[in-house]
This record gives C-alpha cells, structure tokens and sequence, in this order.
C-alpha cells in the first residue's frame, strides 16, 4: 500500500513537474521557433556564401555541410524573397 | 450603523460567479455558441508543435487567466468605490456573467472557429477590408493608453510604497538568474521555482526594511517623475531583449505570484471578516467626482468585460485548445477569475480601514484612489487575518501590483512596436527595432508628460484607457454577433452587451470630451475624439455588415457541415 502511495505521489509530482514546464515554455514558443529560424539563415548563409561570393576562409568545412543543408534551401530561399535558388549548378525545385 | 460584513460579499460575490459559470455559461455552450467536443480544433488541423499545440484544459486556462489578469482589474476597482462599493460590487458581478464570461468565450469560439485566427483578421474576413484598418487604429490607441496608464500607476505606487522599491527592481535580477538558470544550466524548473519565489519574498523583506524615496527634486523632475522616466527606458529595453532573457522568465515567476497573491488576500478576508466600512451608496462623493452613469462603466473595464482579453483568446487560447467544449472552462472561468481579482480590490478598498471618516480622507478627491488605497487597505486586512506586519503586508501588495503593471507595461511596448512597424511599411518607411522602439516609447512618454511630471494626469488617462478597451469589447462582440446570425442561432445574448458596451463607452467619450475641453487637455481630447470617430465606426460597419447578413441564407450546423473524417474522435474514458 505505501508504496503504491509513493508511486502516486510521483507521478503526480511528475505531473506538476509537467504541468509548470508548458507554462513556461508555451507562451513563447513561437517567438522562440522565430529567433531559432533567424539563426538558421544566418548559418545557411554561411554555408553558401562561397557560392554566394563572399569569400569565406572555412570553406572546406563548410562545403561539407552542403549535402546536410540541401532539404532545407528551398524554405530557405522562398524566405529570402528569391523565386529561385540564386547559386548556378545547384537547383533544388 | 454597522456595515456589511466582508465575507458575506465575498461569499456571495463568489456564489454569483459560480452560478454564472455552472448556469449561464452552459446555457451560452449548448444553445448559442454550440459547443462541440467532435470539433476538429486548429491544434489538431494545423498542430506544428509551435503555435498549434493540443493543450490540457487547467494548463491553457493558467495561461489564458495569468495574461489576462494584471494590474488594470485592481486599478479600475479601486478608483471605482468612490461611488460606494455596491455599484462597483454589482457591475462586477453581472458585468462577469452576462459581458466578460460571454465575451471571452464568444472571442476563443470565435478564433476557434476560424483556424484560430487574430480578432483582427477576424474583423477582416466579417466586417470587410475597413474592419481591418479600424481594428488597427483601435488597437494602437489601446496599446498607447496602457502603456501610459500603467507608468502613472507604477510610479504613484513606487513613491507611495518605498518598501517596494528594491523588490520592484530586484525582482528584474532574480527574472535575469531564473532564464539562465533554466536555459543554459537545464535546471529543475519546479526547485528554480520555489528558489524564485523564496527570493522575490527576500527582496520584499529586504525593502521593507531599506525603503528607497526619491529627493525632491532631481534635474527638475518630481519623484514620480523621474520613476516614470526609469520605467520607460526599462520597457524599452526589456522589449527589445531576446525572451528568454528577461520576458519568460518574469511571466512565469508572476503568474505563480499571482495565484499566491489571489491566496493571500482570500485568506486573510476569510480569517479577518473585516467589516465594509465605505458607504454602499457613497451620497458623500468629492466634488471633482464624474457622474457614475456612464463613467463607472469605463472605469472598471478589466474585471466586468475587457476587449483586451479578445486578443489574447483569439491571439495564442484558440491554438492550443484541444476539445472546443474546453473553451467553456478556459474562456469563461478565466473571466472568472479575473473577476474574483477585481471582487478582492473593492473588499480590500472599502473594508481596510478602520471608520468611514477614515475611509473618506483617504477617498478625498476622485484622483486620490487607486491602487496605493488597494495597498494600503489590503495590508490592514491581511495584518488583521494573518497577522503580517501591516507595513510588510502592504509591501507584498505593493510589489504584487507593480510587477503586474510592469508586464503588462513592457509586453505593451513590445506589441505596440509592431503596430509601429507594421504602420511604417503602410507608408513605405522600414523601421528598424530601435528606432521602432524609440517612437514608440516616445509617443506613450509624451503623452505621460502631458499630464504633468509628477503623475497628477493619471486619472484622466485611466477611463480613456477603459473607454478604448470597451471599445475593443464592443467590436469583438459584434464579430460574434455577425457570426452567430450567418448560422442563424440566437445571438440577443451577445448583441445586447455589445450595444450596452458601445453605448456607454461612446457616452463616456462625450462626457470626457467635455472635461478635456474644459481643462484645456488638446493631446486627450484628440484622442477622444479619434475613439469617439472609431466608436461611430464600429456601429456603422456592424449595422451594414448585419444587414448583409440578414439577407444571405443560413450557414449548416455541425451535423451537416462535418464529414466523419473531419471529427475528432470521440474522447477515450
């Protein structure tokens, strides 16, 4: 008995635990999903700017990350303003 | 002659507001607004795990009450019992259960109904292309009215409470530690929680003891003055700042706060049964007092039926709702509590003191209530009922009160950024977040000053204040309104209040415009007559958008318009 007593009171412990996380994070989740955003493009920028033309001293270890970056231009792009992808010899609609 | 015994008011004030949520929001559920738990809501059609998140009904509602409750339903009360306690007592009481139970609800089915889309939008799609604009001009003047109102507010109450003043500004330090020790140390939130609010209450002692007060006079500027001034460039930057840095945390640390608060003062009016001593029918009133009828309307706004609570239902509520008959509890019980706020500053008001010759020199001219009395009577009462030391007490309220008021303050000036920059790119011009901010907070600080540095002007600014948000009130009604007449369902329930809200909020403007031009107020009696302008125009709109509608043919019900894919299923038991 007492120790399914124990059990209750931790899952309901876990419960409030729960409960307060949401109503921290929940309010500004999206704002949060935008900064989050923002520093993505910032990074995709990064990635391509040899592409882009700005010369980037780490473009060995950037360039690798190209392939991890491929699903995500296109939303990318879109974002920016640009119907389509500005870099020759890559396309990705 | 003895007075009414608190508690009995309290019981009662309760009684009512529970009647209201058993009785008459059930009534607003199933006949007019047609709940339906089969409903597929926006969280579940559009679920992104960002804005559109399926969330339990008591954590929504904690949400929902805790951005809706702040400083206004303890301010609008608090001026309001010069009149006596039983006007301010009933229009609290009905105006929760017939307007802003009613209205909150209408507004989250409203969103809930249309993709969880903005009131704003809203007006849009149902009034037309100028319902949009309108809902702009309305907005930016209720943005503008709050951010000012609550800078008067904070600053009379940091020059009348001392104590307050290290809680105040060292609640902003423990916000600063609690962000970074939940996003760059992953700590329990539960244990940063209680650690939280055992050092704001730290503080609190700590201020009682150092009380802070201001020189005379610094660079010419009053006391209040120069808070003012402070507060401003504290709103400017904490809207400007990543969230997470200062704005989540402190949010959060309020919202417990308030429930502690809501606890407190309940409590000590249960142990204490003070006796009101204020009249209930003040024929006593001072000479500079308005007419009641229509400025008790404009006065209690939060608290009896706010607009304010329509963009915060229709804005983030409609998204996360899970099951549509939630709204019940989420919108209308969050009525209910910020109607119990309000119920908790007309007790603390008029039964703090300790004889009504008491009570009359503290409620000596219109100006002189508001939240300081709201302090200061509900210290005496929590001394009596849990036998806090009354200048502690009255410390605790203090920093309760200024801390809602900040929130609401720089949440304000953050919101009223957008507008700024969404008005700037109408007119072609790309504002940049600091120079956004620095219109922003310009505009609102000059509008402060116009009143006089030393916060003298803040009850002129309060009832605009309230007269915009009833305004807004108004509008959103008549979105439902529109919206219950195309499915052809009864809609006197919400057109009623929303011609009452109207009328006396556009009554009160005249009544104000008269003031103004009396006293030779040229920056409030434009803005007057902009509400006074806005105000025609929401009736003009609503009426042709009725008529419209009148003669369109009627929209299907549920039972015709979903198809079994678009259900939800049924909740598991």
């Amino acid at each position: 008995m007492a120790a399914s007593g124990l059990a209750r009171l931790r899952d309901g412990l876990r419960g409030l635990s729960r409960g307060l996380e949401e109503f921290y994070v929940a309010p500004y989740r999206r704002t949060m999903a935008r900064a989050r955003r923002d520093e993505e493009d910032l990074f995709m920028m990064l990635v391509l700017s040899e592409a882009l033309g700005i010369p980037n001293p780490a473009s060995g270890a950037t360039l690798e990350l190209l392939p991890e970056m491929l699903d995500r231009m296109h939303d990318w792009h879109i974002r920016q303003g640009m119907k389509d992808l500005p870099i020759e010899g890559l396309s990705c609609c | 002659m003895d007075g009414v015994n608190s508690l009995v008011l309290a019981v009662i004030g309760v009684t009512m507001m529970l009647a209201g949520y058993f009785l008459y929001s059930k009534f607003l559920s199933k006949k007019v607004y047609k709940l339906n738990a089969e409903f597929r809501t926006p969280s579940h059609e559009f679920d992104d795990g960002v804005d559109f998140v399926p969330t339990n009904k008591y954590i929504l509602w904690g949400h929902h009450f805790t951005s809706v409750a702040g400083a206004a339903p303890i301010v609008g009360p608090a001026v309001a019992v010069i009149w006596g306690w039983l006007p301010a007592f009933l229009w609290v009481v009905f105006g929760t259960i017939f307007l802003a139970g009613m209205h909150d609800l209408g507004a989250l089915w409203a969103s809930t109904r249309n993709k969880g889309q903005s009131i704003g939008t809203l007006s849009g799609r149902y009034i037309g292309a100028r319902g949009r604009n309108l809902f702009l001009v309305v907005i930016f003047l209720l943005l503008l009215m709050v951010v000012a109102a609550f800078a008067v507010v904070i600053s009379g109450l940091l020059v009348a409470q001392p104590g307050a003043v290290i809680p105040t500004w060292g609640a902003l330090v423990v916000a600063l530690l609690v962000g970074q020790a939940i996003y760059r140390f992953r700590m329990n939130l539960a244990l940063v929680s209680v650690v939280g609010v055992v050092a704001l209450y730290g503080l609190i002692l700590l201020g009682d003891r150092f009380p802070v007060e201001l020189p005379d006079q610094v660079m010419g500027l009053a006391p209040e003055g120069v808070w003012i001034v402070l507060l401003f460039v504290y709103a400017a930057i904490a809207s400007v700042l990543p969230v997470w840095v200062l704005l989540q945390p402190r949010d959060y640390i309020n919202g417990i706060q308030l429930f502690i608060g809501l606890g407190i003062l309940y409590g000590s009016v249960l142990i204490a049964t003070p006796t009101l001593v204020a009249p209930a029918w003040n024929e006593n009133v001072p000479a500079d007092t308005p007419s009641i009828v229509p400025l008790l309307f404009v006065t209690i706004a939060c608290g009896a039926i706010s607009g304010f609570h329509g963009t915060v239902a229709s804005g983030t509520s409609s998204k996360q709702i899970d099951r549509e008959t939630d709204a019940r509890f989420v919108g209308y019980f969050g009525a209910v509590g910020e109607g119990l706020l309000a119920l908790g500053a007309i007790i603390a008001t008029t039964a703090g003191f300790q004889s009504l010759q008491d009570w009359e020199s503290v409620y000596e001219s219109f100006s002189s209530g508001g939240v300081p009395v709201f302090v200061e009577g509900g210290g005496a009462i929590m001394n009596a009922g849990l036998g806090i030391p009354e200048g502690l007490s009255a410390t605790i309220l203090a920093t309760m009160a200024v801390l809602f008021a900040a929130t609401t303050m720089d949440t304000g000036v953050r919101l009223k950024r957008f507008v700024v920059q969404e008005i700037g790119q109408l007119a072609g011009i790309r504002l940049n977040t600091v120079v956004a901010t620095i219109v922003t907070v310009g505009i609102a600080l000059a509008l402060t000053f116009s009143q006089g540095g030393d916060g003298s002007g803040g009850m002129l600014i309060w009832p605009l204040f309230g007269t915009t948000n009833q305004l807004l009130a108004a509008l959103t009604l008549m979105i439902v309104t529109i919206m219950l007449m195309r499915k052809g369902r009864p809609f006197l329930p919400v057109l009623i209040p929303a011609l009452f809200v109207l009328i006396v909020s556009a009554w009160a403007a005249f009544v104000q415009l008269g003031t103004f031009y009396a006293d030779g107020e040229w920056l409030l009696l434009g803005i007057d007559v902009v509400i006074i302008i806005a105000a025609a125009w929401v009736l003009v709109e609503s009426a042709i958008a009725m008529g419209r509608v009148a003669k369109e043919p009627k929209e299907p019900e549920d039972d015709e318009l979903l198809t079994e894919a678009e259900k939800l299923p049924s909740r598991e038991r």
